[in-house]
């Protein structure tokens, strides 16, 4: 009977570490209830359809650039540069407002200096063997100081970001539902619809568990990481865009304040940092969960040293618990 | 009879070590008189490698003991081992890159007046001691690593394939400071794939066979016949024949699928010629580490040769790329399953890999068609994919497989399959004859390399055998039994002409750098073609 019942309790563990390792969607929806839960508790009545409908807007760009974080780990790398792009983007974008072309030019011409930039890092990563974490890191100062450059060009220009940024980076529905939703929910399905089903998402997931395996099957890397620099690139340019529309913002720091919390909602959706293992539904669901913890915090009202610790002190419990499940024993 | 009282040197009984399921050794024993100079003998996956590890203290005995000069001692670790007088000189140098050579020795508290004699003994006066050692040649750092460890004077030293990708002059070398030992107070093990080796400077050898000590033999001329015996032991019906077998081959009728002209990379493959006919499955038999890495590694697309010529078709080819090579048709199955399969995705992932490499094939999967592949190319490997989600957690065999069904899912043109049934359950490893043998029939090529040699009369139609980077010889399916095969890969017959052509062959010490490393590949390579190397002998 002891016996059973410690088989039986052990059969419990062993279960819940599948769930979390196979479908860790589903614990982390759990923990994300269970964060709104207590939000309410301590604030009783703050939880509405309103209250969901800011959370939701915050949620995008934080879950587009925790995206580019999510795509780039599969193959075992990172971008730390979203945050430079992304602030470009918008403040380019803000800067070309009185242009001929427009707010259309202006998106144009962000998207396409994204994609350059995205380009530059994925050959230098692809082509070059630089390490992401480099690469990127050395193309986020190139961009920010190409940006400086371009603000000191366009100072004498009226600056602003444009009306329909701001009406799609924080207009809702209603009140309830964002508009930014126009934007991501297009976006996600490709995502998702990338990873599982298509070629190219199943070489990211292959490079990265065994870029050997891969390369003696016939992969040339290069080739899928320059596309995979590009498409983070243009998403984190889209994420910039949405931000800046969100603050009526547009400056070249305006994104760095996200980039870390963007690489935490990956790890916290499951997504492996080692590449191979992870998915983009986790990472909204982490983006999510990071944008609530955000409020609760604030709604507890503790001082922002404290929230600093609580906040590090998650994503690193997360991040063990990933690794234990995981870890084949 | 106690150890004390035989007066032995180093003594170790009935050392056994289990990785997991593969038993690497099983019962050795190795006795080691004072002043002797013992061969350890044995063939691929013998436990030679396991014993030394043991003996050093690199790895930890499941049981046995060993005792040195008759005192019983557990050995924790190498530095342990050293401190008592073990001291073993590995085939990849343990110097550090990034230090001289002087910070090298003095990691090692190596005194620099025995290290500087061992050198000139060795044949390399003037090495200039701040030098780095990744600048050095390798030959040199071999030199270095020997003359580092003979330095301390070590009570037992091991030297594990020591004169392997050494050329001709410091082999002989290497044999006179090893010969000076005999009749002396201290003793060197001496590992060799070199028969001749083993006969110019060794006392005694002991013969391992599948982790087990199977004979002791005093060396004496001759005595390589009775070496090859004993690690032959028992030749063992266990297998079945493969059904189905048709002996005769194709070879005149048809153009062949590879032809290899005087292949040659680095060191360890010198020249190497041969054609592998569609509808056949040719065997390669060799000795560890006699350039059949890199063969593979070029005819898989991993590796570029460096001279010879390389036709698929009829027409040449040159691959800078795997993909280069799976294009032409020609598919590589590894015998590490680590660096085939993606661990952490399914099955299917796995066998659909190289479906979608290209970058047209990027777009959407057709996934029924995917899953109808992808069964049937389980269902005729067999494979047992309950645990299908995760490949890491298949057994062995049926993660080996899974590499191969990748191949065959796409139909396979030319398979090359490096030692594919390394560390499987034998009844997997008959499945994968049977299928290796289909290939064949349905007028696929095979190259089959393989550590097993029995393997060898089983599946192939006939085998090449190399030994010092070139083919030696070609033995037909049917002959190939192993006797026949262990006797060609160890070159038995044009070794025995050997010692003089080694003498004969001198090379100046400072040409040591980079011509000599390619230039000679040991006496192996040079008595390649007997009747070049006979007149030699004869003057």
């Amino acid at each position: 009977m002891n016996a059973s019942a410690r088989a039986n309790k052990w059969l419990t563990a062993v279960t819940w570490r599948r769930l979390l390792r196979d479908r860790p969607i589903v614990p982390l929806m759990g923990l994300l209830a269970i964060l709104v839960l207590v939000i309410e508790l301590a604030d009783p009545g703050i939880v509405s359809p309103e209250w969901t409908g800011v959370i939701v807007r915050a949620s995008v760009p934080l879950a587009i650039l925790a995206g580019c974080q999510t795509l780039t780990m599969l193959t075992g790398g990172i971008d730390l540069s979203v945050a430079a792009i992304g602030s470009m983007a918008g403040f380019v974008t803000a800067t070309l407002v009185h242009s001929p072309g427009g707010v259309a030019e202006g998106i144009i011409v962000a998207l396409a200096a994204a994609a350059l930039a995205g380009l530059l890092t994925g050959i230098g990563v692809g082509v070059f063997r630089v390490h992401p974490l480099i690469m990127t890191l050395g193309m986020s100062f190139v961009v920010l100081g190409l940006s400086n450059v371009w603000q000191l060009q366009m100072v004498q220009t009226g600056a602003g970001v444009p009306d329909s940024l701001r009406w799609i980076g924080s207009s809702t529905l209603a009140q309830v539902v964002p508009y930014n939703l126009l934007v991501f929910i297009p976006l996600t399905l490709l995502i998702l619809l990338g990873l599982r089903r298509t070629g190219y998402g199943r070489l990211l997931y292959a490079i990265g568990d065994n870029p050997v395996a891969a390369r003696l099957s016939g992969t040339r890397a290069w080739q899928v990481l320059i596309v995979l620099y590009v498409i983070s690139a243009v998403m984190a340019a889209i994420a910039g865009l949405l931000i800046s529309g969100l603050t009526n913002t547009a400056s070249v720091s305006l994104v760095d304040t996200s980039l870390l919390p963007a690489v935490a909602a990956a790890v916290i959706g499951g997504t492996s940092i080692l590449g191979g293992r992870g998915g983009f539904g986790g990472t909204i669901v982490g983006a999510l969960i990071l944008t609530v913890l955000t409020a609760l915090l604030t709604v507890l009202g503790l001082p922002e040293p404290t929230r600093q610790v609580v906040f590090g002190s998650i994503i690193v419990v997360v991040a063990a618990a990933y690794t234990r499940v995981t870890s084949e024993s | 009879m106690t150890a004390t009282a035989t007066g032995l040197l180093l003594e170790a009984t009935d050392v056994s070590k289990i990785y997991g399921a593969v038993v690497a050794l099983k019962a050795a024993s190795l006795a080691v008189r004072p002043g002797e100079v013992h061969a350890l003998m044995g063939a691929n996956g013998a436990g030679k490698s396991t014993l030394v590890k043991i003996l050093t203290g690199a790895v930890h005995p499941d049981s046995g003991r060993i005792a040195v000069r008759g005192r019983e001692r557990t050995v924790h670790s190498p530095g342990e081992a050293r401190r008592g007088g073990l001291v073993s000189v590995y085939q990849e140098p343990s110097l550090i890159p990034d230090l001289d050579i002087r910070a090298n020795l003095r990691l090692t508290d190596t005194p620099l007046e025995p290290f500087r004699h061992w050198l000139t003994q060795l044949g390399i006066e003037n090495l200039d001691l701040s030098s780095m050692a990744r600048r050095l040649p390798l030959a040199t750092l071999r030199i270095v690593d020997l003359a580092r460890a003979l330095a301390i004077e070590p009570d037992v030293l091991m030297l594990d394939e020591m004169t392997a990708a050494l050329p001709a002059n410091l082999t002989q070398r290497v044999l006179e400071a090893v010969a000076s030992h005999r009749g002396g107070d201290r003793s060197i093990i001496f590992i060799s794939h070199r028969l001749i080796e083993i006969a110019s400077v060794c006392d005694r050898a002991t013969v391992l066979r599948e982790g087990e000590t199977v004979g002791v033999v005093d060396v004496t001329p001759g005595s390589e016949e009775r070496i090859i015996e004993l690690m032959l032991g028992q030749i063992a019906g266990e297998m079945p024949a493969v059904a189905g077998r048709t002996a005769a081959h194709r070879a005149s009728v048809t153009t062949p699928r590879i032809s290899v002209r005087g292949l040659a990379s680095g060191t360890k493959l010198q020249d190497v010629s041969f054609e592998l006919h569609p509808g056949e499955v040719l065997g390669v038999v060799a000795l560890e580490g006699q350039g059949q890495d890199e063969l593979f590694d070029i005819l898989a697309g991993s590796q570029r040769p460096s001279s010879g010529e390389l036709l698929v078709d009829g027409s040449a080819a040159s691959f800078r790329h795997p993909a280069d090579a799976i294009r032409a048709g020609l598919v590589y199955v590894a015998a590490d399953r680590a660096e085939a399969l993606l661990m952490q995705r399914s099955v299917r992932e796995n066998i659909a890999l190289p479906f979608t490499t290209r970058v047209r094939r990027w777009g959407l999967i057709d996934l029924r068609a995917e899953r109808e592949t992808v069964d049937a190319a389980v269902s005729r490997l067999q494979i047992d994919a309950r645990a299908g989600n995760e490949v890491r957690r298949l057994s062995g065999g049926n993660q080996q497989k899974v590499t191969i069904a990748r191949w065959v899912a796409g139909g396979v043109r030319t398979m090359l399959c490096f030692d594919p049934t390394r560390g499987i359950d034998i009844r997997t490893k008959q499945q994968i004859y049977l299928l290796l043998r289909d290939l064949a029939e349905a007028g696929a090529a095979v190259l089959l390399y393989t550590s097993e040699l029995k393997e060898v009369q089983l599946v192939c139609d006939r085998a090449i055998v190399i030994f010092g980077g070139r083919v030696v010889e070609e033995i037909s399916g049917t002959d190939a039994d192993e006797a026949t095969l262990l006797r060609a890969a160890y070159h038995l017959r044009s070794d025995a002409a050997m010692p003089e052509a080694v003498a004969a062959e001198t090379v100046a010490a400072e040409t040591v750098a980079p011509r000599a490393s390619d230039a000679a590949n040991g006496p192996g390579a040079e008595a390649a073609p007997p009747e070049q190397a006979d007149p030699e002998t004869s003057r």
